[in-house]
């Protein structure tokens, strides 16, 4: 017996579905964004998902958000604001100076550290589903929002113990905030294709995020750094963020602009050979996983 | 036919198989990298190293030049032996690899099943992980939202629905993970071994529901080593060998062509090719009578063994064989493990070199009636086992009925196991 909802069931298919057809890859950049959007609700469920284990699985919870970055402040204070004696310029208090950059800097290393070990902790989806693989780190970058979020309360309690009064530049900090996440993004497309590859690669990271920190100016101003120097500098992405957030919410004075621009470029840099790369490696994650 | 839901033109796909590392390091890449350059200033070619680079990694051809078309709202199986490339061709299909060569048309919306909880989380409660793995499988929330209740009632989990996934007993985790797949709603639907989910009861469920699925006008693929499956749910079958397809067509014919058309081959002694990659590999089996004579044809009331002989590489821990006796559709009438017999160190370490095990059956044991074997070496991990190596439905042996009661009266045998039950009958 063959009920007639199965002729009518293939032509409405037919009538909505485009063919699809699968072919060894060949294209060198097919961002196909159209499947991105297909997937959304995937991308939602990805994050919520990361959310629910994360809140659920730490003793402390949400706590843990807070007393992270709290809790670097409090030993940066101690051993770089007197130990080391180092004085943030315009005489902006120590633990707020340092706070201001390890909010996004804890947003940035979180969010890189989840998302570089993405697809190789979700192996058993990577070789049994579809989907656009890309899902996985954009969804780990994505996830350390809420704890971004939480650690940023602690940021306005600071700001009301130091009589700091926010300017209009605060506006801009959704932008910076953008910026970090961008560049946490870039960088993890390069990281999690290069895990799959590479097993050892995992150890690597730690360590890079350890160097990559000091060669931000978190701990100290970057007015420290050499003039000549500078532009070395200023190649991190990751300067370019944590200037605009002191310049945002502290009021710093500092060239924010060129920096900024220059982070801009390198980020767009990144990310677009990292989505080359990711794309390329994306074929064969399923055969070496 | 040019009306066709899935369309395969010359799929091909190769891999890339490495001797002894599965990953490549970054730490032995760079070695082999500055040795090349080092060697290069000196120089010098180091042609030994890179001989033996290429010859650690051998290319296998999975898939060999495929070809074929699906007919929309067909159910089709696809069958052959471990390695003859049936779930390659279905990860190809569910688009998670790429082919090397050749392409795939699809009409319509794909939904695969390659296993079952795919993406569940064990912290996450049992509605989270509806919601979670219905998305992974590709459902909209909408639509989750809309059969939500039909999930959780063809699960039978409702009063467990807020508890973590992590204490569900496994039954449970697969019965949910099995109602929230069923509901899922493409146009075609890939689905590899998902039936052999739960207790008998719960997969004859499955077996039903997954008829209606196939019934309701869907463009079917269907992977499984479940012969009376494939049978039941699908009116054709494509059959592959080492990556070919031997046979396209009927369902019945095959299964025919795959079993070897159910004969029994003079070949008595299943013997393997030696395969360097394996730390351990099975490599013969024959079934014996009492004296040890190799034999195919079984009286019913004389006991014969089994005969497996395995060479062990490296030194392999937490070991254990396992026997299989399968009937005429594959379905498994005796599972024997080494160490569930109350054998002291029946999970050991094995160190290299060669080792056979005898397995005896007893007399009478089986319904007279075709046989055959499957072997597995298994080593246990931390939390299941792990197959190091498989030999699947070979040495077909028959046992045939010797004289029995049942001869003399003609009746029928009926059932699969002929053990000697004790009887007893008393006047009240």
């Amino acid at each position: 017996m063959k009920p007639m909802n199965h002729l009518l069931n293939t032509k409405d298919s037919k009538l909505e579905q485009p063919e699809i057809v699968l072919e060894p890859p060949r294209d060198w950049l097919n961002l196909r964004l159209r499947q991105l959007w297909l997937y959304r609700e995937l991308l939602y469920f990805f994050v919520w998902r990361d959310l629910k284990v994360r809140y659920k699985q730490t003793l402390l919870g949400a706590a843990w958000a807070i007393l992270q970055p709290v809790l670097t402040m409090i030993i940066f204070s101690i051993i770089f604001g007197k130990l080391a004696n180092i004085k943030p310029p315009e005489g902006i208090p120590y633990p707020i100076f340092s706070y201001a950059a390890l909010l996004p800097w804890q947003l940035f290393s979180g969010a890189l550290s989840n998302a570089s070990g993405s697809l190789v902790t979700n192996q058993s989806l990577v070789t049994k589903v579809y989907f656009p693989r890309i899902l996985l780190p954009l969804a780990s970058v994505l996830s350390g929002m809420v704890d971004f979020a939480i650690a940023f309360i602690v940021l306005l309690g600071l700001m009301v113990y130091y009589h700091i009064t926010p300017t209009w530049a605060v506006l801009f900090l959704p932008l910076f905030t953008l910026l970090a996440l961008a560049t946490a993004l870039a960088v993890s497309l390069w990281l999690s294709a290069f895990n799959v590859k590479y097993r050892d690669f995992k150890y690597v990271i730690p360590f890079l995020l350890q160097f990559w920190m000091y060669a931000t100016p978190i701990a100290y101003p970057s007015t420290l750094i050499p003039e000549k120097w500078r532009l070395v500098f200023g190649l991190n992405p990751m300067a370019g963020v944590v200037g605009g957030f002191r310049w945002a919410l502290l009021g710093m004075k500092a060239e924010v602009a060129p920096q900024l621009i220059i982070a801009v470029i390198i980020v767009v840099i990144i990310l677009t050979s990292g989505l080359i790369y990711f794309q390329r490696m994306e074929q064969t994650f399923a055969d070496v996983i | 036919m040019s009306d066709y839901a899935i369309k395969v033109e010359g799929l091909s796909k190769q891999y890339r198989i490495g001797s002894k590392r599965r990953y490549r390091t970054l730490r032995n890449d760079l070695h082999t990298a500055a040795v090349r350059v080092l060697d290069g200033l000196r120089g010098k070619r180091n042609e030994s190293q890179q001989y033996k680079d290429r010859q650690n990694t051998s290319l296998i051809w999975a898939l060999k030049d495929v070809s074929f078309e699906i007919a929309p709202g067909s159910s089709t199986g696809i069958i052959g032996s471990n390695g003859a490339g049936k779930t390659t061709l279905l990860k190809i299909i569910a688009q998670i690899t790429a082919p090397t060569r050749g392409r795939v048309h699809l009409r319509g919306r794909v939904g695969s099943l390659l296993e079952v909880g795919t993406g569940f989380h064990p912290e996450l409660t049992g509605r989270e992980n509806i919601y979670l793995n219905g998305a992974i499988l590709g459902m909209r929330k909408q639509e989750i939202d809309r059969k939500f209740d039909e999930i959780v009632a063809f699960s039978e989990i409702e009063q467990f629905l807020d508890t973590p996934v992590k204490f569900f007993s496994s039954g449970m985790g697969v019965r949910l993970a099995f109602s929230v797949a069923a509901h899922l709603d493409p146009e075609i639907l890939l689905l590899d071994e998902v039936l052999a989910v739960g207790d008998v009861n719960f997969q004859n469920k499955s077996l039903n529901k997954m008829g209606d699925v196939v019934r309701g006008g869907r463009t079917v693929l269907f992977v499984s080593h479940n012969l009376a499956a494939v049978k039941a749910l699908c009116q054709s079958a494509v059959f592959l060998e080492h990556g070919e397809v031997k046979y396209i067509g009927d369902v019945n014919a095959a299964i025919e062509a795959y079993l070897g058309g159910g004969e029994l081959q003079n070949v008595q002694i299943f013997k393997r090719k030696e395969n360097k990659n394996l730390s351990m590999q099975i490599m013969s089996i024959s079934v014996q009578d009492q004296k040890g004579k190799t034999v195919v044809r079984i009286p019913h009331d004389q006991p014969f063994s089994l005969r497996i002989q395995i060479v062990v590489r490296e030194t392999t821990h937490q070991i254990f064989p396992s026997i299989e006796v399968l009937d005429t559709d594959l379905a498994t009438v005796i599972h024997s493990n080494y160490f569930n017999q109350g054998i002291e160190d029946g999970m050991r370490s094995y160190s290299p070199g060669a080792y056979s095990f005898v397995v005896r059956m007893p007399a009478p044991l089986l319904v007279p009636g075709s046989y055959r074997i499957s072997v597995n070496l298994t080593r246990k991990t931390l939390r299941k086992g792990w197959v190091i190596d498989r030999v699947e439905h070979v040495c077909p042996f028959e046992i045939y009925d010797n004289g029995s009661n049942l001869a003399r009266f003609g009746i029928k045998w009926m059932g699969k196991l002929a053990l000697p039950l004790e009887w007893d009958c008393t006047q009240e």
